[in-house]
């Protein structure tokens, strides 16, 4: 039998030699251009990255295709970014230009770098997910393929993170993302009562629901949900897949603005309310890009300099970017969760729009 | 000519999505449905979601390898009747190397093993940041395993484990790193292999580590217990280099100075110095990003320790807060284990099931965590003090009744 706890391969041998030498002992970098950082050591050694975009879910003969890249120009190392970008280690100036000439000839984008649209990260979907709300590699994709050209260029304000979780699960943690994807169900699970007392343990189910909607039936054994207090979130099938929730007509995306995890010039923040639904409709959703195009190029219109996303919204107030979006405000951006009060404007300071 | 060619098609919907500049999954998948038959069928599953808007997979399933009791999630379609080759449809993963450093030959060795036994599909990189492999039957899994573990690779975390841990790239490629990120998540990976391995916790626990307050790990949003480099003592200035950044068109008033968080930045544009009134900084790093030629941190190292970040489910979405605002970090990072032990002890003490330790540290009150950790309260750990009458005291901050 294999071993086990052995834990991932040592990260030191998989790194390049000037890697190696000038671990901890790099003194500043640079952007030569989109997609390409140069990186100085205090010896003056240099090491150059060239990013180039995937598509996340990845065949192996696109990765041997990648490590025979990587083998051509970078003595075999590469890495990957937490944003699913490919990052090829280079020492050899000279081979620069070729890598990148090879990568865009085989329709790698180049870039991913600065204050440009960086790779989407997202979650499963359809494709291998049991509770999601829409897909993730098709909006996803779709959405790139509008935005490419924010990708190998560094024209935005700043960066601009996209995330996409297709459901409130949120394996893909967008809830502090410059705009968030996420797709939503809007319709209570029905409860499979047949099923419910065989496959599910009620006091489970029931202390699952973070609203108190569901009680338990004795007449039954199984469940019933309170259809006033559900918000969708989808909690109790996690815990009881005899509650399903998926509908084809009312699942669908919502997307969140002004997020970040970074602690530059402003503290990280959540994302907020945009648009609360949009339809799925695949394999395009162009309902979807155009609310995430229309979105980022009025903020790069309108930011300063250096500002995220939420950092130009403080600025300018919600009045404000829902007039120069032409997002409809509705009652569904009025928070009614247990944090709501602390959304509520509680001065007489507002902009008129 | 071409219609016929359209209704040759067994994907109408996902060809369309091998159109457009952006790489497409679509394509991938293709390539591997050459050359699997299961790979194919999970295409042609994927067409049918697109076309009914609906996912087709079944609801969980236990299964998993020898000694593990994570790191497989069970997928089953729920129409096997029309996609045989996806009936069992397993997903393994692989912790990745820290820092998704690779080399070619560690990388074909993986694509190799995940043809022999697998779809041929990959996620680089899921969400935790492991390696994913996407799709394998249950007969495969104890044999894929086998030969992961002899070419050096281990499963990942899954349910109420604690999660593979990440780190940015840290002190490898990056002159910010306040911390050695790598080796602290290494160390953390490699220390606590039984709780990555055999959940026992009332939920899934993650720990990322980023080298600078960039977080480009978003451990404060994703993870914990976050891990985020920082210093003490003043950052070290190089007027020469501030003044090779304003030659090159920075413009250091309206880029820098006036865009710090704290103001505590002045910039003399007659002498073009750059002064910083250091006790005032809150090391935001927009400065340091600006002019990393110019400005180097701090010397004193070490990290800011936060805890509770989480995505919404259950209560609602989280960011990590501070309950250390610096810990020294060197080999063997005992300290920082102890406390990381400790707090995963009381958590499974008190935690229910599903609630997360953000969530606990919610409903029992920050004042026992802390008093049960044995972290002593400072003015860092809140934005400010409690605006509410409702104070709870202690037995023993009471005066007891003398008979």
């Amino acid at each position: 039998m294999a071993k086990t706890d052995i834990g991932p391969p040592n990260y030191k041998n998989f790194m390049p030699p000037v890697i190696q030498k000038n671990y901890g002992k790099w003194q500043y970098h640079e952007i030569l251009q989109p997609g390409l950082l140069k990186h100085v050591g205090e010896t003056g050694e240099e090491i150059y990255t060239v990013r180039a975009g995937s598509p996340r879910l990845m065949s192996t003969d696109h990765i041997r295709e990648i490590c025979e890249i990587a083998e051509k120009y970078c003595d075999g190392f590469l890495r990957f970014t937490s944003r699913h970008n490919i990052e090829f280690l280079l020492t050899d100036k000279a081979k620069i230009e070729p890598l990148i000439a090879e990568l865009k000839s085989k329709k790698y984008p180049v870039g991913g770098t600065g204050h440009c649209v960086t790779n989407i990260v997202h979650t499963q979907g359809w494709v291998h997910c049991h509770t999601p709300a829409t897909d993730a590699s098709g909006p996803v994709k779709a959405v790139m393929d509008e935005l490419h050209e924010y990708f190998s260029t560094m024209t935005m304000p700043s960066q601009v993170r996209i995330a996409l979780a297709c459901c409130l699960n949120m394996c893909g943690a967008v809830h502090c993302s410059d705009i968030a994807i996420l797709g939503i169900h809007r319709t209570v699970p029905k409860p499979d009562h047949s099923r419910v007392p065989n496959v599910c343990e009620i006091p489970t189910t029931v202390a699952s629901c973070p609203t108190g909607a569901i009680r338990p039936d004795p007449k039954t054994k199984s469940v019933t949900i309170n259809e006033d207090k559900c918000m969708y979130c989808g909690n109790c099938y996690t815990v009881c897949p005899a509650l399903p929730l998926a509908d084809p007509e009312n699942d669908g995306i919502s997307i969140w603005v002004g997020g970040k995890v970074s602690n530059a010039r402003s503290a990280p923040m959540f994302s907020k309310l945009a648009v609360p639904f949009l339809p799925n409709n695949p394999p395009r959703w162009p309902e979807t890009v155009a609310a995430v195009k229309n979105i980022v190029e009025t903020y790069a219109k309108h930011a300063r300099k250096h500002e995220r996303m939420g950092e130009w919204i403080n600025r300018i107030g919600w009045e404000r970017f829902f007039r120069l979006t032409g997002i409809e405000f509705t009652d569904k951006h009025i928070d009614d969760f247990t944090t709501a009060s602390e959304t509520y404007r509680t001065t007489t300071q507002f902009k008129w729009g | 000519m071409e219609e016929k060619e359209m209704a040759k098609s067994e994907t109408p919907f996902l060809d369309e999505l091998e159109k457009g500049e952006w790489p497409s999954f679509v394509k991938d998948m293709k390539q591997a449905a050459e050359k699997k038959p299961m790979a194919k069928d999970l295409l042609r599953q994927l067409e049918l979601s697109y076309k009914e808007k609906i996912g087709h997979w079944k609801h969980g399933g236990i299964v998993g390898v020898k000694g593990y009791g994570g790191g497989v999630i069970g997928r089953y379609s729920d129409r096997p009747d029309l996609f045989p080759g996806v009936e069992h449809f397993h997903t393994m993963r692989v912790n990745h190397p820290t820092g998704w450093f690779y080399t070619t030959k560690a990388l074909r060795t993986l694509c190799d093993i995940w043809d022999k036994h697998g779809s041929g599909l990959t996620n680089m990189h899921g969400s935790t940041g492991d390696i994913i492999l996407l799709g394998t039957t249950t007969d495969h899994l104890q044999s894929c395993f086998d030969d992961l573990s002899d070419a050096g690779f281990d499963l990942g975390g899954s349910g109420s484990a604690l999660r593979t841990p990440s780190a940015c790239v840290g002190p490898a490629r990056c002159e910010w790193a306040c911390i050695d990120s790598l080796n602290i998540c290494y160390d953390i990976t490699m220390s606590f292999q039984d709780q990555l391995h055999r959940p026992m916790f009332p939920y899934k626990f993650k720990i990322k580590v980023s080298g600078c307050a960039n977080d480009c790990v978003a451990s404060i949003a994703r993870s914990d217990f976050s891990i985020i480099g920082t210093w003490k003592g003043k950052i070290q200035i190089d007027q020469k280099e501030v003044q090779a950044y304003a030659t090159a068109g920075l413009d250091v008033k309206a880029e820098i100075t006036d865009l710090c968080p704290t103001k505590c930045m002045t910039w003399d544009e007659k002498a073009k110095t750059l002064a910083i009134e250091d006790a005032d900084c809150t090391r935001c790093m927009h400065c340091i990003n600006m002019m990393p030629k110019a400005l180097r941190q701090g010397k004193e190292k070490g990290a800011t320790l936060l805890i509770g970040g989480k995505a919404p489910i259950v209560q609602g979405a989280l960011l990590s807060t501070v309950i250390v605002p610096f810990m020294k970090l060197e080999p063997p990072y005992q300290e920082l284990k102890d406390l990381i032990l400790k707090i995963l002890d009381w958590w499974d003490e008190h935690g229910k099931m599903r609630e997360r330790v953000g969530e606990l540290i919610n409903r029992l009150g920050m004042r026992t965590f802390l008093k049960d950790i044995g972290l002593k309260p400072v003015p860092q750990m809140v934005k400010n003090p409690r605006t509410n009458p409702y104070v709870f005291f202690w037995p023993e901050d009471i005066k007891k009744e003398v008979k």
